[in-house]
């Protein structure tokens, strides 16, 4: 099924008899349980509003993510959230949509500083399982007119309904960039230089450790961001934070690009045998719950609060983690323990019950949990 | 403005209901006529209703034991941070307990180096920043109220305040909070963690105003200071040139922590009131960025440049504390100067930055045909509205004028691609009006999410949705009791 407009959408969704699989791009089949007729969003495309002066984008959601970062980037703008491209972790292929962006809350290394995907969202439109029209939010930047339907649905994973508009604040490219780098800490070392480069007044927009650097060695990566005097003043009042370990600035724009992408794309996991587990924590307790987990490999980014693990496969990462203010997903590999981390009971029922009053049928996305 | 019906049977059960809730909380519950009159109202004084009691816990637990007790009675809730709601979100109904959380206002805990503070939800937005302040840190949303209003009406409202063009309303600074249902039940959302493992409920929790559950704790996404802060003012002939160089500004790439407008009747006002020194045009611009001293001096060169190259009429630095100080004089007296000459009532609608100027011309047309003067004061960068609407409180029919002309600007607001409330909330105020900015399926939506939480609409009941809309779940509950 391949709608072309809303009213379709919502007629398809009111016909529908089985269940059925939204599909933007199908670069991220995190939970797809593969079961249902398959819903593509490609015939709802196209940017419908770009106002630079006022910092928002409305698209549709089959519009390709590239297409967008093509237009923002012509007016020297982008999406600060940072969406990570998920074909290389997970091996798919296909175009990324700013509907699936939206729908899985896709956020990168920015997200420490600035904000996650729904933090920039500002207005969706839908169609909720029962085939109703539904709008929340709107274009702009301030909006408390009743509840925020908006946060609800971002990282609904098209449980609640199938985006039919989304808008977004953008924000503007910085003049330039820099990386402070500290080679050789350990694990716990790096999640407190991180928290005090976080801790610092220097704006610190992404906060990563890799403790199997390019070189195989660890490093520990803090970024600057904004007007050239600017970065240049923060990158060396941050690196005099470190002056007494191994810490040195990287200022050449495309190597500090190519360092956060592949952070951002977790790409020393990328084509890697294993399972991928996605662990969202306090960041300080991170070194303690990969001791535990005893992984092959992992990447520290959000200064510690996301913690990227390779196991091996079939592992049973929370079984190994215990409790821990946070959650694990395993976002690629097979097990019989659930891919979504389970809720506790209550909110678990709240779940269960939201997704009843937007899909009384349980039609949408029936294989994800809730 | 209309309120439902008291409930007869709640109103009879009133001695039994108070001994009770007395028998759960010794020592909080306030049932005497004369002293629940200190509740009758909040910031939005034109609307006074006494309620049947007032409840104070001290903890969670006590939270749950008093929702239990009115959820077993049938009995409405409202919930009250501190009371200094705009739109009346803590206005009672004579057959309704007020939960006050007043006397929940601890630190429970701080956390440096994962940059959270945790608290009870009473405490004052600005004690949160007192409690870290100290160290260097503060916490970012800045609602004018600040010094009074509760971290629980801020989430319940999604405040924002003057510097959220950089930081983000409180939505964007909470991460989890403690909540009681109104079954009793105690649910965590969040925590010290970045994202929700499943629906982002947290996300819809914020901004419900009171009508999903009673939020008891509070984690708090805390940052360190800047260096520094400056201001720089800018004087126009023209809303419209004004308009045009806070767009600029924006698209340059600078980011502002504050860009703040005001219109030629709010200058006069405030200059005959706090004598700031400001030139008298026809719009101001403040503009506030923040950094090292180097810093600063870099991005107001290019707020100057973007400035300049619009004609202003007047361009002052900051050159140090005492200057800053002035500049921010008048703005921060503004809504004090306009009590000082009228009684008023303050709008928030909020509107895409580009229709700024044909807006402020509307307003300025509307003006004349009510008859009552508008002063403009606001958030421009993001298009957060505020006209202030004078009138004689004293002179019959001037309110329900002003309330009709404050109603036009709203739905001016909206067909422009805006929204009725960007900062203070629906609340009883901007109720009757949801229907011009959402269509009945949009709000049918929303209240699903209540008939959740809350399947007796005990919780709030008569905010938000236009009474028409709420009555049959409204009185379901009623029904069924």
């Amino acid at each position: 099924m391949r709608p072309g407009s809303e009213a379709e959408l919502a007629e398809m969704v009111r016909q529908a008899t089985g269940p059925l699989r939204v599909r933007g791009g199908g670069t991220r089949t995190i939970g797809d349980a593969g079961a249902g007729a398959v819903l593509e969003t490609g015939g709802l495309a196209g940017v419908t509003l770009h106002e630079p002066g006022a910092l928002t984008l409305v698209a549709r959601p089959g519009t390709p993510l590239a297409e967008v970062e093509k237009l923002l980037d012509a007016e020297g703008q982008r999406l600060a959230f940072e969406p990570m491209d998920h074909r290389g972790l997970l091996g798919t292929s296909g175009t990324s949509t700013i509907g699936g962006v939206v729908a899985a809350n896709v956020s990168g290394p920015r997200r420490i500083q600035v904000g996650a995907c729904r933090d920039f969202l500002l207005g969706v439109r839908f169609v909720d399982g029962t085939g109703a029209v539904i709008k929340n939010g709107g274009r702009v930047m301030k909006n408390v007119t009743g509840y925020d339907l908006v946060k609800l649905l971002a990282g609904s994973r098209g449980t609640l309904g199938v985006l039919t508009e989304v808008s977004l604040k953008v924000l503007p490219k910085p003049e330039a960039v820099a990386s402070v780098l500290i080679d050789g800490l350990d694990d716990a070392g790096a999640v407190k230089a991180l928290a005090r480069g976080l801790g610092s007044p220097f704006d610190v927009t992404g906060a990563a450790h890799l403790p199997q650097g390019p070189d195989g060695a660890p490093v520990t990566m803090l970024r600057i961001e904004g007007f050239a005097g600017s970065v240049d003043y923060r990158s060396v009042q941050l690196a005099a934070l470190f002056d007494s370990m191994a810490v040195r600035v990287e200022r050449d724009p495309q190597a500090v690009a190519t360092t956060w992408a592949a952070v951002r794309d977790v790409a020393p996991m990328q084509g890697a045998a294993g399972d991928v587990w996605r662990i969202s924590c306090k960041p300080s307790d991170a070194p303690g719950l990969v001791a535990r987990l005893e992984p092959r490999a992992v990447v520290y980014d959000w200064g510690g609060g996301l913690v990227w693990a390779l196991t091996s496969e079939g592992t049973d990462a929370r079984a190994r983690l215990g409790a821990f203010d946070g959650h694990a997903t395993r976002v690629r590999g097979a097990g019989t323990t659930p891919v979504f981390p389970p809720e506790p009971g209550p909110v678990a029922a709240l779940t269960r019950a939201i997704r009843a009053k937007f899909d009384p049928r349980g039609i949408l996305a029936a294989g994800l949990p809730g | 403005m209309q309120m439902p019906e008291p409930n007869a049977g709640v109103l009879s059960r009133k001695a039994r209901i108070v001994e009770r809730l007395n028998a759960v909380l010794p020592g909080g519950v306030i049932h005497e006529e004369a002293e629940v009159r200190a509740y009758e109202c909040d910031a939005l004084t034109a609307y006074r209703c006494p309620p049947l009691a007032v409840v104070l816990p001290s903890t969670t637990e006590e939270v749950a034991a008093a929702l239990k007790v009115c959820r077993a009675e049938g009995v409405p809730v409202v919930p009250r941070g501190a009371g200094t709601s705009l739109a009346g979100g803590s206005l009672p109904t004579a057959d309704s307990v007020i939960l006050g959380v007043s006397r929940m206002n601890e630190v429970l805990e701080v956390d440096y180096d994962n940059r959270f503070i945790r608290v009870q939800t009473g405490r004052t937005n600005l004690s949160v920043t007192g409690a870290v302040a100290e160290d260097g840190f503060f916490y970012a949303p800045d609602p004018s109220s600040q010094l009074a209003c509760a971290i629980a009406g801020n989430i319940a409202m999604n405040s924002g305040g003057a510097h959220c063009l950089k930081y983000g309303v409180t939505t964007n600074n909470l991460m989890g909070v403690k909540m009681v249902l109104m079954d009793g039940t105690v649910v965590e959302l969040g925590g010290a963690h970045l994202d929700a493992g499943g629906l982002d409920l947290l996300g819809v929790v914020c901004g419900s105003e009171g009508q999903l559950g009673v939020v008891t704790e509070a984690t708090l996404r805390i940052l360190r200071q800047p260096e520094g802060a400056r201001p720089v003012l800018i004087g126009y002939s023209s809303n419209e040139v004004a308009g045009a160089c806070v767009s600029d500004i924006i698209k340059a790439g600078v980011l502002p922590v504050a860009i703040e407008f005001m219109d030629a009747p709010c200058i006069r006002a405030t200059e005959d009131f706090a004598k700031a020194g400001y030139p008298d045009c026809e719009a101001l611009l403040i503009v506030e960025v923040e950094g090292s001293d180097a810093e600063i001096a870099e991005q107001l060169d290019k707020i100057k440049e973007i400035a300049s190259r619009h004609d202003p009429v007047e361009l002052r630095e900051a050159k140090d504390a005492d200057e800053a100080a002035r500049i921010w004089l008048g703005r921060k007296s503004a809504f004090g100067a306009m009590g000082n000459i009228n009684d008023y009532i303050c709008l928030d609608g909020t509107i895409p930055v580009s229709e700024l100027p044909y807006v402020l011309r509307r307003i300025g047309e509307m003006s004349q045909e009510f008859g009552l003067e508008v002063a403009n004061v606001f958030h421009a960068g993001d298009g957060n509205m505020h006209p202030l609407i004078l009138f004689n409180a004293n002179q019959p029919g001037q309110l329900e004028t002003c309330e009709a002309f404050g109603a036009e600007i709203l739905k001016l607001c909206v067909e422009v691609g805006g929204c009725l409330t960007g900062e203070h909330g629906v609340g009883v105020e901007k109720r009757d009006l949801m229907g011009h900015q959402y269509a009945p399926e949009d709000l049918e939506a929303q209240m699903a999410v209540k008939d959740v939480f809350d399947p007796q609409w005990l919780l709030n009941p008569a905010k938000v949705f236009p009474l028409g809309v709420t009555e049959a779940r409204r009185t379901a509950a009623l029904a069924a009791e």
